[in-house]
């Protein structure tokens, strides 16, 4: 069959098989298109608002390049936000590290296929499609009302919660009024998207890596810290994006729990939508790309990309 | 290290054991919670153990016509978003996965960037745009700012299905005489059919769910999520929120779950969608 004769489709089909260039870019047309015009476009506009500032009299934005806003950015008020929010982002994301490695390791050494299935299923069902369906859950458990408190003083443990929250910092009159509180309800929120990784991480290393070392009369600890977690190591901060990026941004869950100090996502939300301020807004969202851009600079260097 | 109970396979020691099955308790047992103080008498502050049952609240949520209109926007962003994702990422995967190109790492690291930035990024980024350009808030600026980070999802499931296809079944195909689309057609979508199905459940559930860029870019609209966000903190309306919340289980678990299990069957390794 000759190409003249041969039908529109048939020809379209066999220019494209014999110039893979073209066909590369058609593939990648509408793709490319949208990731570059909408997204990267986005953050250009969003780069621009942060370099120009609020008139406070007039109540408008100023379209002039100035680093105005980013002086107030600078003041302790807001830089206290932003150095409280990547603490808790830091903190989550170890204690979701530590959580996550049991299960992990469970599921890459111990659980027969069927097993690793249904865990499969049991962590993959709430990351992607839940978040706030578990919001609701977590301040539903933890109110004084709830069955946290419940539990606790049926166990006689009240006491204990009590002196708890008189803990300077991460106390509180409450669990629901306390940065514990705040805590406790973002590591539940996050901890799936430590365990696939960590697990992916873990399904690497080899058997007999760890049987040479026991054989070599290592202590199982010192397996663990000199074998195990070396090479997990990758998946564990391949995991540790997601949850310290996620938390970066949440401004839900600051307004369920805490003292109502403010966080980065927070202050963000106010700015752009109560205050009027998407310059400031704009500012505070590029300190936070900033902070994950450098992480998944870092990130790159360990290899955790290939544990994704 | 113990000795072997089983050929090949050891058994956990008691305490990893009891670690597991408590962080999967952890994960699940407040969405429990939430079924629960869906029939709970008690309402303004969910008592636990509940006082008493009741049904009432089905009824109270089901009559606000509110509800259905934010149902059905939440469904046609989901719908439409889910439906532009699977064209977009289907072709980066394929544009992505075999040939070599100039610039091909930076194409996977765009495509990925978008979930791995906090939600805000994409939020605030949008809305600048948006305001910028004068476009008025509306389904479409949902729809946009929706399938900006769902992309990656059907991208994703997409890629790790071409790698395991074989290069050869098309290359076949074609000596064979099929035409460009009939290879398509009948050779690679049906390798990729349950990839893509997966892909999309998932995207469709993101978009269902999804609260943080919604805030930024919906305007004066509720998808679902925003109605339960707007009725949470009025006390008089909040079991309200809790059959929503039993709703959006049923629309992003189910289908989710259906979809795993359609995939697995072919996909044997890792879980479709795996961060």
């Amino acid at each position: 069959m000759t190409a003249r004769n041969a039908s529109f489709p048939r020809r379209v089909s066999v220019y494209l098989y014999r110039h893979p260039a073209q066909r590369l870019l058609l593939l990648l047309a509408p793709g490319l298109l949208w990731l570059l015009v909408v997204y990267i476009g986005s953050l250009g506009s969003m780069l621009a608002y942060s370099f120009w500032r609020l008139e406070e009299f007039t109540g408008l934005i100023e379209r002039t390049f100035t680093f105005d806003t980013y002086e107030q950015l600078w003041q302790p008020a807001n830089r206290d936000i932003i150095l409280r929010t990547a603490g808790m982002a830091a903190a989550v994301s170890i204690t979701c590290a530590v959580l996550a490695f049991p299960l992990a390791y469970y599921i890459a050494r111990y659980a027969t296929p069927r097993m690793k299935t249904v865990l499969y299923l049991v962590i993959i069902m709430p990351l992607w499609s839940s978040y706030l369906v578990r919001a609701l859950a977590t301040r539903q458990a933890l109110t004084q009302e709830g069955v946290l408190y419940w539990t606790l003083e049926r166990l006689g443990l009240d006491g204990v919660l009590r002196a708890f929250l008189q803990l300077p910092v991460v106390g509180g009159p409450s669990v629901i009024k306390s940065y514990v509180g705040l805590f406790v309800a973002f590591v539940y929120l996050w901890l799936p998207f430590m365990v696939l990784p960590v697990e992916a991480g873990l399904e690497r290393v080899p058997r007999s890596f760890t049987e040479a070392s026991s054989d070599l009369g290592a202590h199982p600890w010192t397996t663990f810290r000199t074998v195990i977690l070396p090479l997990a190591m990758p998946g564990v901060i391949a995991g540790s994006i997601f949850t310290f990026s996620l938390t970066l941004g949440d401004f839900i869950m600051p307004q369920f729990f805490g003292s109502g100090a403010f966080f980065l996502g927070q202050q963000v939300y106010v700015q752009q939508g109560v205050v009027g301020n998407l310059p400031l807004a704009a500012a505070f969202t590029f300190v936070a790309m900033a902070i994950m851009v450098t992480y998944l600079l870092l990130a790159r260097r360990t290899g955790a990309f290939e544990a994704l | 290290m113990r000795a072997s109970t089983r050929i090949g396979r050891e058994r956990a020691g008691l305490g990893l054991r009891l670690a597991a099955a408590g962080v999967v308790v952890f994960l699940y047992f407040p969405v429990a919670i939430i079924v629960l103080n869906a029939f709970n008498v008690e309402s303004s502050y969910f008592t636990f153990p509940p006082p008493a049952f009741t049904t009432d609240w089905f009824g109270i949520t089901f009559r606000d016509p509110a509800l259905w209109a934010a149902l059905r926007l939440s469904i046609t962003v989901a719908t439409v978003v889910t439906a532009l994702a699977l064209v977009i990422g289907t072709s980066l995967a394929a544009a992505v996965y075999r040939t070599a190109f100039f610039g091909r790492e930076a194409v996977s690291f765009l495509v990925v960037l978008p979930i791995a930035l906090p939600g805000i990024v994409t939020g605030i980024a949008l809305r600048s745009t948006f305001v910028l350009a004068d476009i008025p808030f509306g389904v479409v600026t949902l729809i946009v700012a929706h399938a900006t980070f769902c992309i990656v999802i059907v991208y994703n499931n997409a890629v790790a299905r071409f790698r395991r296809m074989s290069p050869n079944l098309i290359e076949a195909s074609a000596d064979l005489g099929a035409s460009g689309w009939q290879t398509v057609r009948h050779i690679v979508l049906p390798q990729l059919a349950t990839a893509l199905l997966a892909g999309a459940v998932l995207a469709f559930a993101l978009s269902f769910d999804e609260i943080i860029v919604t805030t930024f870019t919906a305007g004066q609209q509720q998808t679902i999520p925003i109605y339960i966000l707007n009725r949470l903190f009025r006390p008089r309306q909040r079991p309200v929120t809790n059959v929503v919340a039993i709703l959006v289980i049923l629309v992003t678990f189910v289908p989710i779950l259906v979809a795993q299990i359609l995939s697995r069957r072919t996909d044997a390794e890792r879980p479709a969608g795996a961060p």
